[in-house]
């Protein structure tokens, strides 16, 4: 463990499932005395009475702080350090954004409540839908989806319903074989099919073979730029042409935007509609698997057809919902999306200005290439062309050795790393996904480099060391294949 | 920028090291004729003063902390303190998905112990880790069912949340999905006898909610042996999920798609909130979502992992449950907190609270008006019918500070003049008292003359 610089070992407390602690009259509650008469429910409610909450369980106040402090000591965070997840991009969540979202008016304001009393809420939408346009460069939005998977439907939706108008919605979506699985998974929620559009050497979309596959039963292209490579697609202008020239549409995944704000905008290079992650490019917090929240832009051809309610000036200066929109693909969730997240984005979007958003954008593809520079010829680039925001290295020279991505990313968990994405992009074999983020100093990414280059020694010298990390955790290398043989999904008494 | 953790000179050194003469060098592969030689039209960079208050001026615009009489699918509960305590603590709060289980053993722990309440308290085997809310939760329930049962034909309770049926036509409209409607009867539960002419033996599935949007208690046993009688599966919303403390679990039903807001979730406008998929354990590999496992390690060590990864997106692809990949985990763990704070003998009580109280106000509420749906049980949510309009009603209601129940004309036109009227344990006695005294006015106005309709607020 010479090498390891970051990180020490520190004691952390065991803590049992919450229900191990249980035992009856134990409380952490109070309510306030009743200010009605109490009634029978047994009167009330006559069959439908329950009477007993099974294992519910009953512990104090104290046992539940310690609870989960003790648990979320057992949990990487940004917080902690780098998270270098690509596609995933861990960065900085601005405590501000915690703040302003907690405000009375805005944390506790109604969906159903009166429009009048509704302004800063409707404010707050609306503020954030003319600075994501801007930053896209796309002329109409609905900030809806709960997600990105969720504005990938949205938006794919959209562009059926429009095709449709045309007269044929027609059959296939064409997703690159570097997309994300949520891409192919869309589609067939959307009802088409999916022809998969091999990348060329370069690591691009094949324009020859697009221009090939490109025909009248295509719907769509479902295009991340730049793409899971951290490849910019240079010949994106062709692409756009290809599909526009066929009556095809254009769809990006904006899981990348953060390589592009202030520097380049979708809708300036052919996109026709795009989601965006506001959990990844706009700073709120991936909170250990959500929630996220997925706007979806698009250009004025496809407004008609958004999901219901739109957020429309009124007469009288003040704003409100539409919800007659004959046209509209209807609604994808109830009330107006996951709220708390635009205040956290818009939040974001302020404290960075135009100024911040562009270094921003620039720190974290001047990053991505100062990791891809220090570890060029210790691991092997599949890829050599220019990346932005993220590099993909594979385990090739290491595989000789019989160590794999996995093993390597379980390794840098002792050198006080969060892994980076393990084996995706699926077309390189070994894949090792390295997205930094701006979030990262110089020292900070020194450090990872480091770590890197001591693994990967490791991986000549001592290649057992690597095989059975991470050695420095709580729990060793967990048995996958039996929890899935045998599935235990939930606690029971004596298990 | 107050974010970024480098100086210039940390700038200048890492692009010396690319051997690169500006930044502008790493963004040459951006065709020229599509760079934006400009800055962006935003608001310029504020400090976060500022930004304190130019939210803080949004908030008073956003009511004030008005009592509400509004549910309808978000419900206004207490949170206890330590939920934000402990949500705020950055190693939940700024984690990833915990594919890594190492290092993630905090979160996915937490997750199993949802899971594992959920199931106790719908009368489940198996439930996911969260869904976005209940909406979609619901959409995606039902689709679940179409791939259990491989029929297509899905029966759907008119007395479903309104928005949770446009979210599922959304979701199925292209996916063959015929969709029947049925409706409901004099006491609000779904029409049993339409039901038993419409479910057949192409029916994948029924979808009810209980308490159903008007806040009555259907007869789960029932509709679970209808549906059983002809093969198809009963999928059972839940919208508010504070009457699962006092309302026997749906332990009939194959498939529970709730929404967790109520526990401990802020209104916060509508989202972000938390949807559940519980189920029979035979149906867990059609279930859409990520789900957490318990299993050991190499030297027998307890853990946990995301488990039965084969039915998700990212290894199944076009041919996985669902496209869903971030959910709601940090939401998931509010309502895991809250569950461990009331806990099985609190929620009973918290439950009881809100049964009294919305038992009360029915009563006098009933005195100016009248209550629809009566003859079966209800949880914290009636409908009133009364003479006058009840957006009259309400913005009455309003200039005395008090936000009124959901006027049902939007969704519900044949029911006239009613709206949907929720009490939770916050709601107190003297702002029931003042609604009622307002409603004898209103009583007395609606008689005199018809007044006309204002301008529609919801």
């Amino acid at each position: 463990m010479s090498g390891v610089k970051k990180a020490a070992r520190h004691v952390n407390q065991n803590e049992g499932v919450i229900f191990e602690k249980s035992s009856p009259g134990k409380a952490a509650w109070k309510l306030p005395p009743l200010d009605v008469p109490e009634v029978d429910a047994s009167e009330l409610l006559g069959a439908a009475e329950r009477r007993d909450l099974g294992h519910m369980p009953e512990v104090s106040e104290i046992e539940i702080i310690r609870h989960f402090t003790r648990l979320s000591t057992w949990n990487y965070a940004i917080d902690l350090g780098m998270y270098p997840l690509g596609s995933c991009t861990m960065k900085y969540n601005p405590r501000v954004n915690e703040a302003v979202s907690r405000f009375d008016g805005l944390a506790n304001g109604h969906p159903y409540q009166p429009e009048r009393i509704s302004q800063g809420a409707l404010r707050i939408l609306r503020t954030l839908s003319d600075c994501l346009l801007e930053i896209t460069g796309m002329q109409a939005i609905t900030l809806q989806p709960a997600a990105g998977a969720h504005g990938e439907l949205t938006g794919i939706l959209l562009v059926r319903a429009y095709l449709q108008k045309q007269g044929n919605p027609r059959k296939k979506i064409l997703i690159p074989d570097s997309a994300h699985g949520t891409n192919p998974a869309t589609a067939a929620m959307a009802g088409y099919a999916v022809e998969n559009l091999k990348s060329n050497s370069a690591g691009m979309v094949d324009v020859a073979a697009l221009a090939a596959q490109m025909n009248e039963d295509v719907a769509a292209l479902m295009l991340t730029n730049p793409n899971t490579l951290g490849v910019f697609e240079q010949e994106i202008h062709k692409i756009a042409d290809i599909l526009h020239g066929k009556g095809g549409l254009l769809y990006m995944d904006g899981a990348n935007m953060n390589a592009l704000v202030g520097k380049v905008r979708p809708g300036d290079f052919g996109v026709d509609v795009m989601h965006l992650n506001l959990h990844k490019t706009f700073s709120t917090p991936h909170g250990g698997g959500g929630p996220g929240s997925g706007p979806v832009a698009c250009k004025n051809f496809l407004e008609p057809f958004l999901p219901v309610p739109v957020i429309v000036s009124k007469a009288d200066g003040t704003l409100g919902f539409d919800y007659d929109r004959p046209q509209s693909i209807g609604r994808v969730r109830a009330f107006y999306g996951n709220f708390g997240m635009h205040i956290r984005a818009l939040a974001y979007i302020m404290a960075n200005g135009p100024d911040g958003l562009r270094q921003t954008t620039e720190d974290a593809v001047l990053n991505a290439n100062y990791i891809r520079k220090g570890l060029e010829g210790v691991y092997d680039l599949p890829y050599p062309t220019p990346t932005m925001h993220e590099v993909v290295f594979s385990d090739r020279m290491q595989s000789k050795k019989g160590v794999r991505t996995g093993d390597i990313a379980k390794r840098l968990i002792d050198y006080g790393f969060h892994p980076y994405t393990v084996s995706f992009p699926l077309i390189v074999p070994g894949a090792m996904m390295i997205e930094p983020t701006e979030s990262e100093s110089k020292e900070e990414l020194d450090l990872f480099v480091d770590a890197m280059k001591s693994i990967a020694e490791e991986c000549a010298n001592v290649p057992d060391m690597v095989l059975e990390a991470p050695h420095s955790t709580r729990v060793s290398r967990l048995d996958e294949v039996a929890a899935a043989r045998k599935p235990v999904l939930r606690w029971k008494p004596n298990s | 920028m107050r974010y970024l953790p480098k100086s210039p000179a940390d700038r200048e050194a890492m692009l010396r090291a690319l051997e690169a003469r500006s930044i502008d060098d790493l963004f040459a592969s951006i065709p020229a004729e599509y760079r934006l030689n400009r800055e962006l039209r935003l608001p310029a960079q504020k400090s976060e003063p500022e930004i304190l208050e130019w939210f803080q001026k949004c908030s008073h615009e956003n009511g004030k902390g008005l009592p509400s009489f509004l549910g309808a699918g978000a419900y206004h509960h207490y949170r206890p303190v330590i939920i934000d305590t402990i949500i705020s603590r950055g190693e939940f709060l700024t984690a990833y998905t915990p594919y890594q289980a190492e290092i993630s053993q905090g979160t996915l722990q937490s997750i199993f112990e949802f899971q594992t309440m959920i199931c106790e308290l719908t009368g489940m085997e198996v439930a996911n880790a969260s869904m976005y809310d209940g909406s979609t939760a619901a959409a995606e329930a039902v689709m679940m069912a179409m791939r259990v049962s491989g029929r297509r034909r899905v029966v759907i309770a008119r007395s479903v949340h309104p928005e949770y049926r446009e979210v599922l036509v959304t979701y199925g409209q292209h996916q063959d999905m015929p969709l029947t409607t049925v409706a409901f009867g004099a006491n609000g539960r779904v029409d049993m006898e339409e039901l038993d002419r419409v479910v057949g033996q192409d029916c994948a599935c029924l979808l009810v909610q209980s308490p159903n949007f008007f806040g009555t208690i259907e007869d789960v046993p029932a509709l679970a042996d209808l549906a059983h009688s002809r093969g198809a599966l009963l999928v059972l919303a839940i919208a508010e999920a504070v009457s699962l403390g006092i309302v026997k679990p749906p332990a009939e039903a194959d498939i529970v798609a709730m929404e967790a807001q109520s526990f401990g979730v802020p209104l916060g406008f509508g989202g972000p909130y938390a949807g559940v998929i519980a189920t029979r354990e035979k149906y867990v590999r059609q279930m859409p979502g990520r789900l957490v496992g318990e299993t050991r390690d190499k030297h027998g060590k307890r853990g946990y992992v995301l488990t039965l990864a084969t039915r998700e997106q990212h290894i199944r692809r076009e041919r996985a449950t669902s496209n869903i990949c971030t959910n709601q985990a940090l939401i998931a763990l509010m309502a895991n907190v809250f569950m461990t704070v009331y806990g099985r003998e609190g929620l009973k009580a918290l439950a009881r609270q809100n049964l009294a109280k919305a038992a009360y106000a029915r009563e006098h509420f009933g005195r100016h008006g009248r209550v629809l749906f009566e003859g079966a049980p209800r949880f914290h949510e009636f409908v009133l019918q009364t003479t006058e309009n009840p957006y009259v009603i309400n913005s009455r209601l309003l200039e005395e500070n008090i936000v009124g129940g959901f006027p049902l004309k939007k969704f519900y036109p044949e029911l006239g003049n009613a709206a949907l009227w929720c009490c939770t344990e916050t709601t107190a006695r003297a702002s029931i008292d003042a609604v009622a005294a307002t409603l004898a006015r209103a009583q007395t106005a609606g008689r005199r003359r018809p007044e006309p309709e204002p301008e529609v607020v919801r």
